[in-house]
């Protein structure tokens, strides 16, 4: 057994004991649901990673399971963690990085707790790949920031308590180095949320027009002109978030066509056939693929494959519910539902093959293009040269549009 | 619970390997092999076997073997297709080794394990687990027949022969008769084994002895496919990270960045493939999906790794001088053995419940 490995037990053996108090102090049978996730953050059994009196205890996060394994055994309430994945997953790593003590003291707690949710103010019409080449304007007036422009590809939007925002503070030095980063009141007059209909026919995103939304300086996270460098830390986290779920063998997009094919004799092909069965195993392998980087983080050695594993999942999602509707046939012609809706939660597994085929369309678009990624990995896992630039060393006004 | 890492020990197994190939084992030198009439290179399998004692990995101490698993043999197989090493260590140390441990037959085991003598199987390199095999006519202890494609035969000193009566028979390899053929792939040349009244030595049933050497086989060329895969990849960028056209280093150019990134994903998902088909085998859990899993998306990796290697090392790649062509000649050749991808998907389908219209 390694050092790391016995120092993980002896970590593994407090939190327990830990959350058996947690537990017994709070039975979460007679315990109100927010009181027992609120006195959870309090015991540090929140995210246990994260420091003393925010939620953690400073453990390795590989211990995270210890504590969620007990919680679930005594039938503990979670915090609804698919809720509230843009506070969890993007501001809060933010937060805990760049924040003052007195952000971090105000935000984390109800963040986690699920009582305030977050969205993110990134993505513009005309900055979605090149996101630095952003538009929306923060101008300081006395204590404040008055913030015009417009944000779009914002989920939860409409639920949304705060924002996490990066707005163009200095047009005048290149587009990079002209950006702050920001906490936005979504409940602000100047905010004003509408739904983005999308092509499975809902609208899981929004578009947010800001017009005079006044943020005081206080809300402001990192320094004036560094909200590139702290987006950094949100986009990383995001990737980590997108990638890292662990799945059972046909625990993805590839179960429901399989289950079909299984149920359903008289719709199977030689053609169908060879290609479900190449399918299958490319989703069994980019499972493994997971499952290897997943063990590489908990024994603390995260590997470059993480950059690669949304590649994977959205090539995947997209091919194996193209190859399920066509698998349909006649009913493969049909669609369960048209009706614009704004759901709360998104499963791209779920309704029907059509629409599980559209809406991964989205996959090789969402928080990275596929382009894009691409070149993430050639340069930063082959390190290979970038692309000669023109937009670097120009002034942010000065840039083509 | 499958493990996917590497071990301290089996990172250490590795750079131990690849030290010795380093030595023993540079390109030039096997381009140069390829040509003579000894293509296989003794020296280095001598080192390996007889120094490192990697020949009986598969093999327990009681037997003659190091008691390691499959998991060991399975590093081993990443370095040697990393060097596309002309070393009968797949069809010898894996394959023969395991036909024998289903057997009866502990003293050639520990010939095997410890390096003193070579085995292979007398099945065609190109048979998939669990299908049909050409035997030889069996008559009073004399064996008579012609068996083709036989990998490694021109250094093995025993071969392990199927018979029409459903035994398995050891055949010292001076009572046969073996013909080099002309191989596709110059670093495990093929033979053809030809049986004139030879005496057989009866070690047990051919048929489970065979599918498992065979199983075990497919298991492990995943992890020498990734050896070669991860190679062709690492070299490539290497390469267009110095080669300069339009003034500029090539791989600084999106669309063959592009292409790269994407080896790079199906190399790394080979790795994940390849490490869970030999801790399968290690611990014989899952093992038929495992292997039929690696085995159908090993070939296509290592082939389209291979090929890109030549294809964007331009002309140079088209030499041969360069090496390229010994990697695409082995992943071309490897998508044949112990099975096709297509084969192996097929047998997926029976497995995992997916059947045929």
């Amino acid at each position: 057994m390694t050092s790391a490995e016995q120092r993980s037990v002896t970590g593994a053996e407090e939190l327990r004991d830990r959350t058996r108090k947690l537990l017994a102090a709070h039975p979460p049978a007679s315990t109100d649901r927010l009181d027992f996730l609120r006195a959870r953050f309090d015991a540090g059994l929140a995210w246990v990673h994260y420091p003393e009196g925010l939620g953690g205890v400073g453990a390795p996060r590989s211990l995270q399971a210890v504590v969620d394994a007990e919680l679930e055994a005594a039938g503990a309430p979670d915090n609804d963690p698919r809720r509230i994945g843009i506070g969890l997953g993007m501001a809060a790593p933010t937060i805990l990085k760049y924040g003052t003590e007195e952000q971090k003291q105000r935000f984390l707690r109800p963040l986690w707790v699920g009582e305030e949710v977050w969205c993110q103010l990134f993505s513009e019409p005309g900055a979605g790949s090149d996101l630095a080449a952003l538009r929306t304007r923060a101008v300081r007036e006395g204590d404040d920031w008055v913030i015009n422009g417009q944000k779009v590809w914002t989920s939860s939007a409409h639920v949304a308590r705060w924002a996490i925002l990066i707005a163009r503070t200095d047009p005048d030095v290149p587009k990079h180095r002209g950006i702050t980063y920001f906490v936005c009141d979504m409940t602000d007059p100047g905010v004003e949320v509408r739904p983005l209909r999308q092509v499975t026919g809902e609208a899981e995103f929004n578009e947010v027009f800001l017009t005079d939304v006044r943020i005081p300086d206080s809300r402001r996270l990192g320094e004036v002109g560094d909200g590139w460098k702290v987006a950094q830390t949100t986009l990383n986290n995001e990737r980590v978030a997108i990638g890292g779920m662990r799945l059972p063998r046909e625990g993805g997009m590839i179960g429901p066509v399989s289950k079909t094919w299984r149920e359903r004799p008289e719709l199977r092909t030689h053609d169908l056939h060879q290609r479900l069965l190449k399918l299958w195993v490319e989703a069994e392998v980019a499972r493994l693929t997971s499952e290897r980087l997943r063990q590489q983080l908990v024994v603390g050695q995260p590997g470059p494959e993480g950059a690669g594993m949304k590649l994977a999942f959205a090539r995947l999602n997209q091919e194996i519910s193209g190859l399920d509707v066509e698998l349909l046939g006649e009913e493969g012609l049909l669609y369960d539902d048209w009706t614009m809706r704004r759901p709360e939660l998104v499963d791209f597994t779920g309704r029907e093959a059509g629409y599980r085929y559209l809406r991964s369309k989205g996959n090789s678009i969402e928080g990275g293009t596929t382009e894009v990624l691409l070149n993430i990995v050639a340069e930063r896992v082959l390190g290979l040269p970038a692309e000669p630039r023109t937009d670097k060393d120009v002034a942010w006004k000065d840039l083509a549009r | 619970m499958t493990d996917l890492l590497y071990s301290e020990e089996e990172e250490a197994l590795r750079a131990a390997v690849r030290d010795l190939l380093a030595d023993h084992c540079d390109a030039p030198g096997v381009i140069a092999r390829t040509e003579s009439d000894t293509p296989h290179h003794r020296e280095a399998w001598k080192a390996l076997a007889d120094g490192m004692g990697l020949a009986g990995l598969l093999v327990p101490e009681a037997k003659g073997g190091q008691g390691a698993t499959h998991r060991e043999a399975a590093v081993v197989l990443e370095e040697l297709g990393r060097a596309v090493a002309p070393v009968p260590y797949l069809t010898s140390a894996v394959v023969a080794t395991e036909a024998l441990l289903a057997c009866d037959a502990d003293d050639l085991l520990a010939d095997l394990a410890t390096g003193r003598r070579i085995g292979a199987l007398a099945v065609a390199l190109n048979i998939a687990p669990g299908t049909a095999y050409k035997v030889v006519q069996h008559e009073d202890g004399r064996l008579r027949g012609e068996l083709t494609g036989i990998a490694d035969a021109a250094v093995a000193d025993v071969l392990l022969v199927p018979a029409d009566d459903g035994g398995l028979y050891a055949v010292d390899a001076t009572a046969a008769t073996v013909t080099p053929q002309v191989s596709l792939d110059l670093t495990r040349p093929l033979a053809t084994v030809t049986l004139d009244g030879a005496p057989g030595r009866l070690l047990g049933d051919a048929e489970p002895a065979v599918r498992r050497a065979l199983l075990a086989g497919a298991g492990l060329l995943a992890s020498e496919q990734f050896g070669l895969a991860d190679w062709a990849l690492t070299e490539t960028v290497r390469y267009l990270k110095e080669r300069k056209q339009f003034n500029r280093p090539v791989g600084g150019f999106q669309a063959l960045k592009h292409r790269l990134a994407q080896l790079w994903l199906e190399v790394v998902n080979l790795r994940a493939a390849a490490r869970n088909a030999a801790d399968a085998l290690a611990n014989g859990e899952d093992v038929e999906v495992a292997v039929t899993v690696a085995q159908a998306f090993a070939a296509p990796v290592a082939v389209h790794a291979a090929e890109e290697a030549l294809q964007l090392h331009g002309g140079i790649g088209m030499t041969w001088e360069h090496p390229a062509h010994l990697y695409l000649k082995r992943a071309k050749a490897d998508s044949i053995a112990y099975g096709t991808a297509g084969a192996h998907r097929e047998a997926l389908a029976g497995l995992v419940d997916l059947q045929a219209p």
